[in-house]
């Protein structure tokens, strides 16, 4: 383990404060708690929010698992996993159901996650009302007197211009009925998966220094009218490595004459698909699936 | 058939390996050292100590090294290490008043008590590239400067001013001061909160801003009252002692700009302050910096807030060098999950278009 840090990094009184805003964070589902974020060793934009978060609740016992866009392999979640396999001497893992602790940056995982797991995203803007309201000490008000009117203005207008919802990723939602909240960059596909969800949800926000939260099990309603009902994206295909039709879909540009095919944006659970014998239409068998390597070897 | 791109792994290995290639440059040519940059890119390491908000001659200059001259990265990589270090204690406030002045101008009066010392600027040189500097290892033929005894403890502009009651008086408005590095910034902030993220806010920035007052985006008239650079003694008041006691001595640039006030409803009419401070010789800096704070000074003088210069919110959390770069730079990460859900939903409004053409 490399030494002349403290374990994970932060110190401990760091750590304290960070999981004081955590606790507080919990208490009050959606509600952006302002802590005291540090300057971290990696660039603000590229998950600091998150790896404070992950380093506040770490512990040796931890399975880390890092995604970003969905994949465990690129090269920030791989840089992110590293700078907790050196700092924290942490088992680290690319498959969703060991992980105990789940870094991510605009995805959920397709595999559902269960009780015990913590789920902690990097959020770029925490605040949902930001591009109507640029001003925090407006939002904030808002946010006291639940005047969300703006927000559903927005999604309202938005009917109006193009007949449909245009948001298709960060879309609002309410939770537990009080807080409007942004999910971080994930798509709307996403949306769904975060409603009374057995694992704890934490957001972390490194530059703008905020942390919110959503306790397990709590109701998170994406933001919608009666008359048009909130949708997620769906695709005409299916994955062509693991032919999957339920998961988010990566489109990938595969030649010159605008060729293209869509692949699973979650690669575990692509992976694993193909290694229980799902085959696409350009799909590898299960031999030909090899996982890369585990963060740390 | 499709592979997908894998290796990430490998791929930061050999960046990181590029990146140190890139470094060295040329191996024929010597490596520079941490002592030259710090003896002769002083200037560079007084911005990189400044916007760092660690006052380490030789760690600045090592971060220099390091980020390849790339200042904004030094700063990154100082304020990441600072970020590490114990609180020890908590400085008394410097006093510039005891300043071994080593320049100090003032705009406003033709002398002075203390007078006016030029010291080392490049105000009046003319900017003519020195082609002997290219013949390394020539001696200057200027000869070594006069030996100056640096001034000690001359009086303020400002000062003078307060006497007569024409300025606005600053007073201590007590209580502890705001730390934004251990407390997150609530909005609106008071002045000690601002001048601390005004003096680690990006030079460029700040001199930007100060110069929209300049043309007509808050126009507050201002003179430079006084800029002074030196050594001032850094002291603590150890809980064991219970006296001040110095722990050494540290170089700042100091601007104090005055501008005129007409008055207001809530303030006489009389001259009002700005105030600017960096480690080193920052001069530009410093002037940026009291341009800003005194702009941001509207709302509390009773000024319509209409400029850019005045907004808190705008000001203060875009300034930061280190924030802006690591929220700029990562888009270059991958977003294509996103930019699927914008493909999605662009086909299908298109879609829709044709439908009802």
């Amino acid at each position: 383990m490399d030494t002349g840090y403290n374990y994970a990094y932060l110190d401990e009184q760091t750590k304290r404060m960070i999981r004081r805003a955590i606790l507080k964070a919990v208490a009050i589902p959606g509600y952006q708690v302002p802590f005291a974020g540090r300057e971290m060793p990696l660039p603000y934009g590229w998950g600091t929010g998150g790896i404070q978060l992950t380093a506040a609740v770490i512990g040796p016992d931890d399975t880390l698992k890092v995604i970003d866009q969905g994949a465990d392999d690129t090269t920030n979640a791989v840089s992110i996993r590293r700078f907790f396999a050196r700092t924290a001497a942490v088992a680290t893992t690319e498959k969703t159901t060991e992980a105990t602790v789940i870094q991510t940056r605009h995805r959920i995982p397709e595999t559902p996650l269960r009780e015990g797991q913590m789920l902690i995203y990097q959020v770029p803007i925490p605040e949902p009302l930001r591009w109507m309201e640029p001003r925090e000490t407006e939002t904030r008000k808002m946010h006291a007197l639940q005047e969300y009117g703006v927000m559903h203005v927005k999604l309202y207008e938005d009917i109006a211009h193009y007949g449909r919802i245009a948001t298709s990723y960060n879309y609002p939602v309410l939770v537990n009925g009080r807080y409007v909240m942004a999910p971080s960059p994930i798509p709307k596909f996403d949306n769904p998966k975060m409603d009374r969800m057995p694992a704890l949800q934490l957001f972390g926000a490194g530059r703008e220094k905020r942390i919110y939260a959503v306790p397990p099990y709590t109701r998170v309603e994406s933001l919608d009218f009666d008359d048009h009902p909130f949708e997620v994206q769906t695709w005409d295909g299916a994955c062509a490595l693991c032919g999957a039709t339920d998961s988010y879909l990566d489109e990938v540009v595969t030649d010159d004459a605008g060729g293209r095919m869509f692949v699973c944006s979650d690669s575990d659970y692509c992976g694993d698909r193909r290694a229980a014998g799902h085959v696409g239409d350009q799909g590898a068998t299960a031999a030909d699936y090899v996982r890369v390597t585990e963060a740390g070897q | 058939m499709y592979v997908a791109v894998k290796g990430g792994e490998a791929a930061i290995d050999n960046a990181h390996r590029l990146l140190a290639e890139e470094r060295r440059g040329n191996p024929d040519v010597p490596e520079l050292t941490v002592a030259q940059i710090r003896e002769q890119m002083a200037l560079a390491v007084d911005r990189v100590m400044t916007e760092g908000s660690l006052y380490d001659r030789d760690l600045a200059a090592l971060a220099i090294k390091q980020a390849h001259g790339d200042l904004v990265e030094a700063i990154f990589l100082i304020r990441a290490y600072r970020t590490t270090l114990p609180r020890l204690a908590v400085s008394e406030p410097i006093d510039t008043n005891a300043m071994h002045v080593r320049r100090r101008i003032s705009a406003t009066y033709k002398d002075l008590p203390g007078g006016q010392v030029l010291g080392p600027t490049f105000d009046y040189t003319h900017r003519l590239l020195d082609f002997a500097l290219a013949a390394e290892g020539t001696a200057d033929n200027t000869g070594p400067a006069p030996a100056e005894a640096p001034v000690e403890r001359c009086a303020r502009v400002t000062d003078l001013l307060n006497d007569e009651g024409l300025i606005q008086g600053e007073g201590d408005p007590g209580g502890p001061v705001g730390d934004i590095t251990r407390a997150p910034v609530t909005y609106p902030c008071d002045r000690d909160v601002r001048l601390q993220t005004l003096a680690r806010a990006d030079e460029g920035w700040l001199l930007a801003l100060g110069y929209s007052t300049q043309r007509g985006y808050a126009n507050n008239h201002p003179f430079a009252g006084e800029i002074r650079m030196g050594e001032v003694s850094v002291e603590i008041v150890p809980e064991d002692l219970g006296f001040a006691v110095c722990i050494g001595e540290i170089t700042v640039t100091e601007c104090e700009m005055i501008n005129q006030f007409k008055g207001s409803k809530t303030a006489p009419p009389q001259f009002t302050r700005g105030y600017g401070l960096t480690f080193g010789f920052g001069e530009r800096k410093a002037m940026s910096m009291a341009l800003v704070d005194r702009a941001l000074r509207g709302g509390d003088l009773g000024e319509d807030v209409v400029a850019p210069a005045q907004d808190q919110e705008f000001v203060l959390s875009h300034g930061d060098n280190v924030e802006a770069s690591g929220f700029v730079q990562h888009l270059k990460l991958p977003h294509y999950v996103d930019f699927q859900g914008e493909l999605v939903t662009v086909r299908a409004l298109r879609a829709k278009a044709e439908e009802t053409r």
